[in-house]
């Protein structure tokens, strides 16, 4: 029985729908997903009971538009209130989170709205890979024409040496999340792809292709945290957040011990395990951060959900798709429900907010009580993990 | 091999200039940098020395890159890894005279400093890449 001591409390969630949403600006999408979070908190009085924020948005360059969190906030309706942008790459809005964590702790703010947002599919393909590739070491990867793919590409190269991973393997991550995908009306891509579409798509950066990558998407999410003592003055139906770890490696890849593991995720897992007093098996259902299928395999063994080295084996036994002993990405991850960088963070959060509160519907898991996200800056510079649990 | 130069990684590409793959080596725990820092990740020493390293080392990992940024399109699909020095330490970098089918975890390369000169100011310069041993 996992009964772990809450940090802080969500008492509501907000996500905007993922895809390519044109016609629209960040602050937009954001408002969105704000707009949700204040319909499921009826109880919540936005101007009186919010005293901060955090944002995650990892670039400006898409929209020629930096300074987000006070553009969020505005758009929010909630002006005059501290209102702080969080950048860690792709982990953007897992730094607003365990930022709201810190605030909400401090006591300083005993109610912090935190979340994300990227607008990004009104750039060109290169654009975007250049964008993402700043997240990576400059003088030496980009520099030399290593992209983002290209950085994932030889983590996979070295694991599929190591251990024998393979492409098929890698192909079972896309196919799985493309079939809960499938099941989530907010997801950009509802459609279930086959192992033969996957393997034979394009290659991006070997022996990575296109199935093997997430998708550039427009989207913003959002979560109310308080503190645990107040959360039953907002919702009924709370869900606690029982450990939080983040840590950080090295910019660049090539510095890095291990090409075949994060040592972020160990360190910011086992933080949140050990304040969470909860172990991996304990887990009932997760969201991981699968920007590429071989960073959902490496991040099954450096969260603890097998040992390492069978990541590959564990994507293709069936046990992290629905139905299965242990559910991973039922939002369809980063790959199918789509990846706006500075939103995906809490939107992993708000999945498991739905899913610890029975409101997950078709993609339900049953009796999901423990939940864990798991949001990657960049090449694995920054990692963050949560745990939460539900009321009962 | 000690000089004045500064610890920066623009003085490791203007070495790198000069055909030599220089780092830093920390005057306190002996920690060597490869670029070199001003402060060291391992002790806090902020006393450095220049030491020449060899070239030679081993492929670790590669990659062929097929969708490329804006600055690379032309030279798609290109091969690029990360090689292990004889001395352990690793660089990235591309990987230049070897058929993309033939690239293999363990094959020896070394540095090819051929592209790199100073002509055009920093941070403009060619950059250095890997080829067979």
């Amino acid at each position: 029985m996992v009964d772990g001591k809450p940090l802080v409390s969500i008492v509501s969630a907000g996500l905007s729908k993922f895809g390519k949403r044109e016609g629209l600006y960040a602050r937009e999408l954001f408002a969105e997903a704000v707009k949700e979070a204040f319909d499921r908190c009826p109880r919540l009085e936005p101007k009186r009971d919010v005293k901060a924020m955090f944002v995650g948005h990892m670039g400006e360059a898409y929209e020629h538009q930096g300074h987000t969190g006070a553009a969020a906030a505005d758009w929010a309706g909630l002006l005059n209130i501290p209102a702080t942008r969080t950048e860690a790459a792709c982990a953007s809005s897992g730094a607003a989170l365990l930022s709201g964590v810190y605030a909400v702790l401090s006591g300083l703010a005993d109610v912090v709205l935190v979340g994300g947002v990227e607008k990004m599919t009104h750039r060109s393909t290169a654009e975007v890979t250049e964008y993402l590739a700043m997240a990576s070491d400059y003088p030496f990867e980009q520099w030399h024409g290593i992209t983002f793919p290209g950085l994932y590409a030889l983590m996979a190269t070295a694991h599929m040496h190591a251990y024998g991973t393979t492409e098929v393997q890698m192909a079972h991550v896309a196919v799985k999340n493309h079939y809960h995908g499938s099941l989530n009306p907010k997801a950009q891509m509802q459609k279930e792809i086959t192992l033969e579409a996957a393997l034979t798509s394009r290659v991006v950066a070997s022996p990575l292709k296109l199935y093997d990558c997430s998708l550039i998407t427009d989207g913003a999410s959002c979560l109310i945290l308080t503190k645990p003592e107040l959360a039953r003055r907002f919702t009924d139906q709370p869900v606690h957040i029982i450990g939080a770890g983040q840590a950080s490696d090295s910019i660049g890849l090539y510095e890095r011990q291990s090409l075949t593991s994060l040592q972020a995720t160990k360190l910011a897992a086992q933080k949140a395990y050990q304040m969470a007093q909860v172990k991996p098996e304990d887990v009932d259902v997760a969201e991981v951060h699968d920007c590429f299928t071989i960073a959902e395999i490496i991040a099954y063994e450096d969260i603890g959900f097998c040992r390492a080295g069978e990541g590959g084996k564990l994507a293709e036994s069936g046990e992290t798709r629905l139905g299965g002993r242990l559910p991973v990405n039922t939002s369809g991850g980063l790959k199918a429900k789509g990846h706006p960088v500075g939103a995906t963070g809490t939107a992993q959060a708000y999945e498991i907010y739905l899913q610890l509160t029975g409101q997950a519907e078709r993609r339900q898991v049953k009796d999901a009580r423990v939940g864990l996200t798991h949001n990657v800056g960049g090449s694995g510079a920054t990692a963050t993990v949560h745990i939460y649990r539900s009321e009962t | 091999m000690s000089t004045e130069a500064p610890f920066t990684i623009e003085q490791f590409y203007k070495f790198l200039a000069q055909g030599k793959l220089m780092a830093g080596k920390c005057m306190r725990c002996g920690k060597i940098h490869l670029p070199p820092r001003p402060l060291c990740d391992n002790c806090h020493g902020q006393e450095f020395a220049w030491m020449e390293i060899s070239g030679k080392g081993t492929l670790v990992s590669f990659t062929v890159i097929h969708i490329a940024p804006q600055q690379f399109q032309a030279s798609a699909p290109y091969a690029v890894g990360i090689m292990q020095l004889e001395n352990g330490l690793k660089l990235p970098g591309m990987i230049t005279g070897v058929p993309h089918e033939q690239l293999r975890i363990g094959m020896a390369l070394t540095v090819d400093f051929g592209a790199c000169t100073a002509a055009q100011p920093w941070p403009q310069w060619p950059r250095y890449c890997f080829k067979p041993a």
